[in-house]
């Protein structure tokens, strides 16, 4: 029998760590679908589908920086001592995978941006003659707009990655404390990705593509999911314990019915059958994937807090 | 708010730390703004002063940077703290920046006791005061005026009482503590156990605590040569219901039955006497009664102690034989407060004859002769001679008691017997929490034509004042010397290390201010208080200059112990230890200690224990905000088992309901193994009921308020309170 | 810091002096006290451990921090921070196993620095200087004949959690 009393009551870590509320799995959520819609959109480049009229090339990376810029707005909010969030940039620290993060969101910016200079959409076009002119000048080197399509699908892969690496570097928390967590913040974003493109585009061609190309991260998703819980129930003591939160613990009904059962398995079967033509593409799924992706968010980072060693 | 938690702390080498002045963020009065700092040089300075959070009066160095208080730490010349001051001590910034102190002088506009107040200057307080005193003298005499003080601070009140001519002084501190301890130490070798206790601890090579948690009772030279008897390995033997610091401390934990002691104490003495493994030369030598003694402990054997006190036989006799083994350097702890069942005096005096059969009085590991330096007192005119005797012990209806029971003068205020008591001051003593049976004390106070309570907080009794005189903190004040009687000789000053922030003044000015307003200036020959300082120097051949710098001014080191030629007297009627008492058994006691067996609790209820916590003292300290930020509300101590079984776990809020039905404020519950499952256990302190303790207004549960029974010791008229039954209740808020 | 936990009385008063020279806001600790008890009544044992930032060897919160505002300072590999540096990302909060780390109601991250404004003019930290059972002592883990050492090779120690792989060099004495 253990009984351990301490005196400390700082706000914060006591009784257990609350450091982190909305803010950060609203911009883990947004950074993992702005990655994922970068992959998307950088591969459709590089299949040169910009060339034709494609939902998919005039608008994504537009959607991009603004949910990419709305998740920053999240991250700058949760920030204690935000004055000084300029100190990000006067440095880099090799060992902090959140500098590592914090520069490659200054690098996407740009990236993003070339992007969108690639077929300007009609409604901007002579809005900036800079941009045009711009746009003319990529539009006569295919070189180098094949090189955009590869920086976008490159620097939306590690920010889909870094978050994962982020918080698997805080050892501390052994729920986080997985290899596979990168891998599954990135699987989920692209999920969410293809999700999000499958609501909003009106083109029949890219709906089917990518309900297919979302029916393959989900059942990837599910397999890294494996990964990431066997990995945990294989490893120490609180490591078991970090991963029984989630399995049987105060977070499982969060995770078995919003995370795993609508948000991933549910989806998955409609698609599944609506790819298969016997039931029609709704929103209803997509919806699903994007409400499970955030869930799960939300889950990681409260579940992990609440995780701890001793 | 408190000034010093908003602090802007950038760079560690950073030298400027910018401090909203605390004079002026502690003004939310009207009228008077807040006097500028006393010292307002740049960088930092160190002041020697003495401490006043509890009465132990570590010599401290005060800093203050940029005309500010920062810290406060031990002076290292200072015999009793060794350069190391307690928490409580470290903790006496707070003090100083309290929001909830008083602020102004008093005097209530309502009924005593609804709280009610308007301000005054301090002539108008003293001229109050003085036309109450003289109403009192012209009906009752002056003897109708009584005084109950605790620490230091008091003696210029008492000097300007005494020139009015009571001779009615008392401090809670004998019989509500350690009165019982005392007069059972005196009968026995002829002296008192004394304050700071005389023990040698950091010598002893087997200490016993028996109803001593010290580590969690900081008396500060205590705990540190507690630590030195644990750092060397010297046994520690402990018996408590509870699991306390000490026990994790020691070889051998007895988990004893409240109540149960003195049949323990008499089954160590039985086998230590039947197995002759006591001082036999040194008893000899010293001893008056042996014999008898001897007889009387007869029937006390481990077997008849184990029933009555859970301890089993062996494990007695293993701790007796191993106490013998250490001796003459063992020590059995007198304790401190000792005022629990009634019959404590007779238990003290079984810790008093089992030392001495360990032969450790007067050697080195046990208790040694303490010395003091020779200052002689300011030579003041004579008092006028009280027409009447004490009121606290009519006909010397407790015939040992040689201090002054608080509680018989509380009585005689109830009673108007042996004659009435119609004023009481009160100084630095929270008498409402203090004294046993609030209701008895309300009682009194309602008897009263003058109340007047000189504090440093709104504590209950100011509540129930008619005049409220707010002290200044010892930081902010000069004081009497503190001329210790303790292993060494030395000299203390206490001096204003800054400014008080407010209209609050030091006590030596309201005693010699209220001398005036009676007529009786001619008592305080000295203008001002260093020049009485500097007087009672410049006679002990001493310079105050000196002393102001350096804070404490030691003297020659003395013999302390008999091997050393320190003498060793016993005053006693016999001249001798009294094994066997004679005076005792002439009075109709109890010549050797018997044990009376404790009631048990009722069923569905437990004992009520309570103690101290290392960061508070008494019910002073709950509003420093340095201290309260280690502990603000305090717990009930459940054993885990009997927790599990009633269904509550830690964190839980209860409440607790004793034998008269009085029932406490919440308290949070701490369910742990550490306790026995007969009884409960809180710190004292807290349950404030005063509404200008703001920061601690109902956090915590009172104690005290549920002490409403006690019994009452027949020897010296100490209050036994660990009589007290409680039942643990659903937690009701109260508005 | 080698801190003795059977001369330990847990009695607070290295926080309080912590508190009071270093101006730790009201309510937030950088030094705290842990009971810590096993065993079943009577038959207990208790240790009774001061417990700060372990200024760890290596330290997870200066490994995650974006900015190098936690950072090891030069002298005595002290853990320290920046608080101009420091963006309050909160990220070392959650590397930290140790719990010692807060958030300054001013924004920026705080925690015990060894009292290292002392210790550059010779003084003990704080908690070690206050500690009235001197069971707490300070000094070059390096110097085989400083006080620390000596204890460190005649006594039986442990540190916190050392599982977690952060060499933390706080030692506590049993």
């Amino acid at each position: 029998m253990q009984e351990l009393t301490i005196t400390r009551h700082n706000e914060l870590i006591d009784p257990m760590l609350h450091i982190w509320s909305w803010q950060i799995p609203v911009y883990l959520f947004l950074g993992g679908l702005a990655a994922g819609i970068m992959i998307i959109s950088g591969w459709f480049v590089l299949q040169g589908q910009y060339k034709k009229n494609v939902f998919s090339c005039f608008y994504l990376p537009h959607i991009s920086l603004v949910l990419l810029s709305g998740g920053m707005t999240a991250l700058f909010l949760d920030l204690e001592h935000k004055l000084y969030v300029w100190r990000l940039y006067t440095t880099f620290q090799v060992t902090s995978p959140m500098s590592w993060g914090s520069w490659i969101l200054l690098m996407i910016y740009p990236a993003l941006w070339l992007n969108t200079l690639i077929r300007i959409p009609e409604r901007f076009q002579g809005r900036i003659p800079f941009f045009d002119r711009l746009s003319a000048e990529l539009n006569r080197r295919p070189v180098l707009i094949k090189n955009i399509g590869i920086l976008n699908m490159l620097l939306g892969t590690l920010l889909g990655m870094y978050t994962g690496v982020l918080l698997s570097s805080l050892g501390a928390r052994p729920l986080w404390n997985s290899a596979m967590l990168w891998m599954l913040f990135l699987v989920s974003g692209l999920s969410a990705a293809a999700a999000f493109v499958h609501l909003i585009t009106d083109d029949q061609y890219e709906r089917e593509l990518l309900a297919k190309a979302d029916n393959g991260f989900l059942t990837l998703e599910l397999f890294v999911f494996g990964g990431f819980l066997t990995g945990l129930l294989t490893s120490s003591r609180v490591h078991i314990e970090a991963a029984r939160l989630l399995l049987d613990g105060p977070f499982a009904p969060v995770f078995w019915v919003l995370v795993i059962g609508m948000g991933i398995l549910l989806p998955l079967t409609i698609q599944l059958l609506a790819v298969n033509h016997k039931v029609k593409h709704t929103a209803l799924a997509p919806l699903l994937v994007l409400a499970g992706g955030l869930t799960l968010r939300f889950v990681i980072v409260y579940a992990g807090q609440f995780s701890h060693w001793s | 708010m408190s000034s010093f938690s908003r602090r802007k702390f950038l760079k560690i080498s950073a030298a400027t730390v910018t401090v909203a002045a605390g004079a002026a963020a502690c003004a939310k009065g009207p009228a008077t703004p807040a006097k500028p700092p006393r010292r307002t040089a740049k960088g930092v300075q160190r002041i020697p002063t003495y401490c006043d959070i509890c009465f132990w009066k570590c010599g401290a160095i005060a800093s203050v940077r940029d005309g500010a208080l920062w810290k406060v730490e031990g002076n290292p010349e200072d015999p009793l703290s060794r350069g190391r001051l307690c928490p409580r001590g470290t903790g006496g910034v707070g003090a100083h920046y309290d929001p909830d102190r008083l602020k102004r002088p008093l005097i209530r506009t309502h009924d005593r006791g609804r709280d009610e107040w308007k301000e005054v200057s301090w002539d108008e307080a003293f001229a109050y005061i003085a036309n109450k005193m003289h109403a009192i003298k012209a009906t009752y005499g002056p003897e109708s005026v009584a005084m109950f003080a605790h620490g230091i601070g008091g003696n210029f009140l008492k000097h300007t009482l005494k020139a009015y001519g009571t001779p009615n002084f008392a401090a809670p501190s004998f019989a509500q503590c350690r009165g019982p301890r005392d007069v059972g130490f005196r009968l026995t070798f002829g002296e008192d156990v004394g304050s700071p206790e005389r023990t040698d601890i950091k010598n002893a090579r087997c200490l016993v605590l028996i109803g001593s948690h010290l580590g969690e009772n900081m008396h500060n030279s205590q705990v540190q040569e507690f630590a030195e008897a644990v750092g060397s390995g010297a046994t520690i033997i402990v018996a408590d219901p509870r699991f306390s610091v000490a026990a994790s401390k020691a070889k051998h934990y007895l988990p004893i039955k409240p109540g149960t002691d003195l049949a323990l104490l008499l089954a160590w003495m039985h086998v230590i006497v039947t197995e002759g493994l006591y001082d036999k030369e040194y008893v000899a030598a010293h001893g008056f009664g042996f014999d008898q003694f001897a007889e009387r402990l007869a029937t006390c054997t481990p077997e008849w102690a184990y029933p009555e006190t859970g301890i089993e036989p062996e494990t007695i006799r293993a701790t007796a034989r191993e106490m013998a083994r250490h001796k003459p350097s063992t020590l059995v702890h007198p304790g401190r407060h000792a005022a629990w069942y009634g019959d404590d005096t007779q238990r003290s005096r079984a810790i008093a004859l089992l030392n001495a059969l360990l032969g450790s009085w007067g050697r080195k590991g046990g208790f040694y002769t303490p010395v003091s330096m020779d200052v002689p007192g300011y030579p003041y005119p004579a008092y006028p001679k009280p027409a009447k005797p004490m009121v606290d012990n009519p006909g010397k209806r407790y015939p040992f008691a040689h201090e002054a029971i608080s509680t018989g003068i509380r009585e005689a205020t109830i009673t108007g017997n042996p004659y009435p008591i119609k004023g009481w001051f009160v100084y630095a003593t929270n008498l409402i929490q203090a004294l046993p049976n609030e209701p008895e004390t309300i009682k009194a106070i309602q008897n009263l034509d003058l109340l007047v309570v000189v504090d440093v907080i709104p504590s209950e009794i100011a509540g129930w004042a008619d005049v409220v005189l707010p002290e200044s903190v010892y930081l902010e004040r000069f004081d009497d010397l503190n001329v210790e009687w303790f292993r060494e000789p030395f000299v203390a000053l206490r001096q204003p290390v800054v400014d008080a922030p407010h209209d609050q003044k030091p006590n030596w000015w309201m005693a010699k201010k209220l001398a005036e307003t009676l007529g009786l200036g001619h008592y305080y020959p000295w203008k001002d208080i260093e020049e009485y300082l500097d007087h009672r120097m410049t006679a002990a051949g001493l310079s105050l200059a000196e002393l102001r710098t350096r804070g404490i001014i030691r003297g020659a080191p003395q013999p302390i112990f008999a091997d050393e030629g320190a003498p060793v007297v016993f005053g006693t009627p016999s001249g001798k230890i009294e094994f066997y008492s004679l005076q005792l058994e002439k009075a109709g006691f109890d010549p050797v200690p018997m044990y009376t067996r404790p009631t048990d609790p009722p069923p569905g209820s437990f004992r009520l224990l309570f103690g101290r916590s290392p960061v508070h003292s008494f019910s002073r300290t709950q509003t420093n905000r340095v201290l309260s930020d280690m502990m603000d509300e305090n717990e009930v101590w459940i054993n885990a088992d009997m927790a599990r079984r009633m269904d509550l776990k830690s964190g839980d809020y209860v409440c607790l309901k004793n034998q008269d039905q009085v029932v406490s404020n919440r308290i949070r519950v701490k369910a742990t193994e550490r306790i026995r499952p007969d009884c409960v256990y809180m710190v004292h302190g807290f349950g404030h009921t005063a509404r200008g303790l703001r920061h601690a207004y109902q956090k915590g549960a009172s104690d005290s308020q549920l002490v409403t029974r006690y019994v009452t010791d027949p020897l010296m008229g100490g209050t036994g309170m660990n009589v007290n039954f409680v039942t643990i209740e659903p937690e009701v808020t109260r508005g | 810091m080698v801190i003795d936990t059977v001369r330990c009385v847990g009695c607070m008063d290295c926080v309080v002096a912590c508190k009071t020279e270093n101006q730790v806001p009201e309510g937030f600790n950088r030094d705290w006290i842990a009971y810590d008890v096993t065993g079943t009544f009577p038959t207990l044992h208790m240790e009774i451990r001061s417990e700060r930032c372990n200024h760890c060897d290596s330290p997870p919160c200066v490994y995650c921090c974006p900015t190098g505002a936690s950072h090891v300072h030069d002298v005595g590999g002290v853990v320290l921070v920046d608080a101009d540096k420091c963006i309050g990302c909160k990220g070392c909060i959650a590397a930290c196993p140790y719990g010692a780390r807060f958030i300054h109601p001013d924004g920026y991250a705080d925690k015990c620095t060894f009292c290292i404004h002392r210790v550059e003019q010779g003084l003990d930290p704080a908690c070690v200087a206050v500690c009235p059972t001197r069971c707490m002592h300070f000094g070059d883990l390096d110097d085989p004949n400083s006080a620390v050492s000596t204890l460190l090779a005649s006594r039986n120690h442990h540190v916190l959690m050392p599982e977690a792989g952060t060499k933390p060099r706080i030692f506590y004495l049993t």
